[in-house]
């Protein structure tokens, strides 16, 4: 089966010399949900802009669903919604005008593209304002309108530049239910991030890039299970002293909250045997911080110190 | 080619252009409407009865095609330059460029909503000008087709600036240094048969007065210059004012980075 996006030695330099992707190598298979995550200025803005065409790379190969971006442009585009980081609608138009607008750029004619519209806006929970300017909508709203937009011609790969940024957790979790959806329907998903948990969350594969180049590239699964120790808070009855546990880095936080390190090849089960014969019960537990976080840091901060000693 | 897919997407493009000048008319119809009755009543009724007659016309008669191509010039331009230019800005612009829409399509498309807007408030500026004079028809052909081209000109001059501009003082520096002098050197107000035979030579060579006396000749028969030569120049500089913009939009410049 084709890949749904396939990236081969890609690079981009800006004018002034600064190297924003440097030999960047990606494939996404169809129907993932695959999230590209890095820290800011890594190169993530800087590809989607080579693959939806609205930045020009310096080299490389860039093919979606088998047609190179070089040769057959406008094939390529038809297969692609894009989702962008800032706001780039018209504010001053109305949701419907802007949707149906998007959809003739794609060859859609109007009557099609009227009720796809109305489609799309009832179940972002538009409807009510498709025909408010758009700058009186909230920034979730706005969020909801670009996901309708790019969802207009019916595209194959959805691409998504950071969607739930600013949004509150209502909502997020509303908008992580409805890409689920899209992506159960057969649509390819990619998504850059901030929130990590929405990476861990949503996605099958997981590419990580840092200063323009790809750090890990690997299924989720098999990126989280690279953690070696993982830390659990328990909130535990009263307890004075610092509960002793054989095997188990532990620190008493305050008088009912615990916080213990396990290693994967540790079972929890033992924590659990050893406070109840200490006469300690456990009421609730909870993951001290996202894995995926610290994985995270730790690839890029490991990345910096090695480039830094590469250079003394 | 004018594929199905295109004509849709030349349809929404163009339905967006008028939609927005529409939506707007009161800071892009209304405008024009009131200063060219000011020019009509101060330079045509109040200045121009003392004047006399000028080509063998009375001197409203004279400045009322001039007056309108004025207005033609003035808004196909300003309507392209700021509406491609906020496109920018706002970066909506990016909705045709992700999306298989043609070079050429998105140049047709900026261009025919200029078109549309200068045309509309010519045919404006032209109700108006019946409240001051009885106009004239020589040859409407002559007329249709001048505007009609003599506003794609402007448009995709207007069309070209916005590309280039960086900011919103760049999208008022040509229309007031260049397009303005030029248009009032462009025989609006006189006929250049009236200059010194130095300043005509000079004039020959503002593109303006080509369009403005094809005008005037469709209204009043009368030209300072041959009409096939204003058509050959109008029509050479829609041919390479198109081809700049479609070269400066297929490389990216100012669009994508």
């Amino acid at each position: 089966m084709q890949p749904a996006l396939e990236i081969s030695g890609l690079k981009k330099t800006y004018k002034g010399g600064f190297q924003a992707v440097k030999g960047l190598n990606l494939t996404v298979e169809q129907g993932d949900f695959f999230a590209l995550l890095g820290p800011n200025g890594a190169g993530k803005s800087t590809t989607i802009g080579v693959i939806t065409s609205l930045v020009n790379k310096t080299q490389g190969l860039v093919k979606v669903f088998g047609h190179d971006i070089d040769k057959e442009l406008d094939k390529a585009k038809s297969f692609l919604g894009l989702v962008p980081q800032e706001f780039n609608f018209n504010q001053f138009e109305a949701p419907m005008k802007i949707l149906v607008n998007q959809a003739g750029y794609y060859g859609v004619p109007r009557k099609i593209a009227v009720q796809r519209a109305e489609k799309y806006l009832k179940q972002l929970d538009l409807w009510d304002k498709c025909n408010e300017p758009s700058r009186n909508l909230s920034g979730g709203m706005k969020r909801r309108l670009m996901i309708a937009r790019a969802l207009m011609h019916e595209p194959k790969v959805l691409i998504l530049d950071e969607p739930t940024a600013g949004v509150d957790i209502e909502l997020r979790r509303h908008m992580w239910e409805y890409l689920r959806e899209l992506n159960a329907e057969g649509i390819t998903i990619i998504l850059t991030t901030h929130y990590l948990e929405e990476a861990e969350m949503l996605c099958r594969n997981i590419a990580i890039i840092d200063k323009g180049e790809i750090v890990k590239n690997t299924s989720m699964k098999s990126l989280l299970a690279t953690l070696h120790i993982e830390t659990f808070v328990l909130d535990i009855e009263t307890s004075s002293t610092t509960p002793v546990l054989n095997g188990f880095a532990s620190r008493l936080i305050d008088e009912h909250k615990l916080e213990v390190d396990v290693d994967k090849a540790q079972s929890i089960n033992s924590v659990f045997s050893q406070l109840t014969e200490q006469g300690i019960t456990v009421n609730s537990m909870r993951n001290k911080s996202n894995r995926l976080e610290e994985l995270f840091v730790n690839l890029t901060a490991n990345k910096t110190i090695s480039s830094v000693g590469a250079v003394n | 080619m004018m594929t199905f897919q295109n004509r849709i997407a030349l349809s929404s493009i163009l339905h967006k252009e008028v939609h927005r000048f529409m939506r707007i008319w009161v800071q892009t119809l209304v405008p024009p409407a009131i200063t060219i009755s000011l020019y009509f009543v101060i330079f045509g009724e109040l200045i121009g009865s003392r004047i006399g007659s000028m080509g063998g016309f009375d001197y409203m008669s004279f400045i009322v095609p001039g007056l309108i191509m004025m207005a033609v010039i003035t808004n196909s331009y300003s309507n392209v330059a700021s509406s491609f230019f906020s496109a920018k800005w706002q970066r909506n612009v990016e909705e045709m460029l992700v999306a298989p829409v043609p070079n050429w399509v998105i140049v047709a498309g900026y261009v025919g909503g200029g078109m549309a807007r200068g045309i509309l408030v010519g045919l404006i500026v032209t109700l108006i000008s019946l409240l001051f004079v009885d106009i004239q028809i020589h040859n409407i052909w002559v007329i249709i087709t001048t505007v009609a081209l003599t506003s794609a000109v402007f448009a995709l001059g207007g069309l070209i600036n916005a590309i280039f501009a960086g900011s919103y003082d760049d999208i008022s520096i040509i229309p007031t240094f260049i397009l303005t002098p030029l248009t009032y050197l462009g025989g609006v107000f006189y006929s250049i048969t009236m200059l010194p035979d130095f300043w005509q030579g000079v004039s020959q060579v503002n593109p303006i007065v080509y369009m403005v006396n094809a005008f005037r000749y469709g209204f009043l028969g009368v030209s300072d210059v041959s009409l096939t030569l204003a058509f050959a120049v109008i029509l050479t500089f829609i041919i390479s004012l198109f081809t700049i913009a479609m070269v400066l939009i297929s490389k990216g410049i100012g669009l994508r980075s």
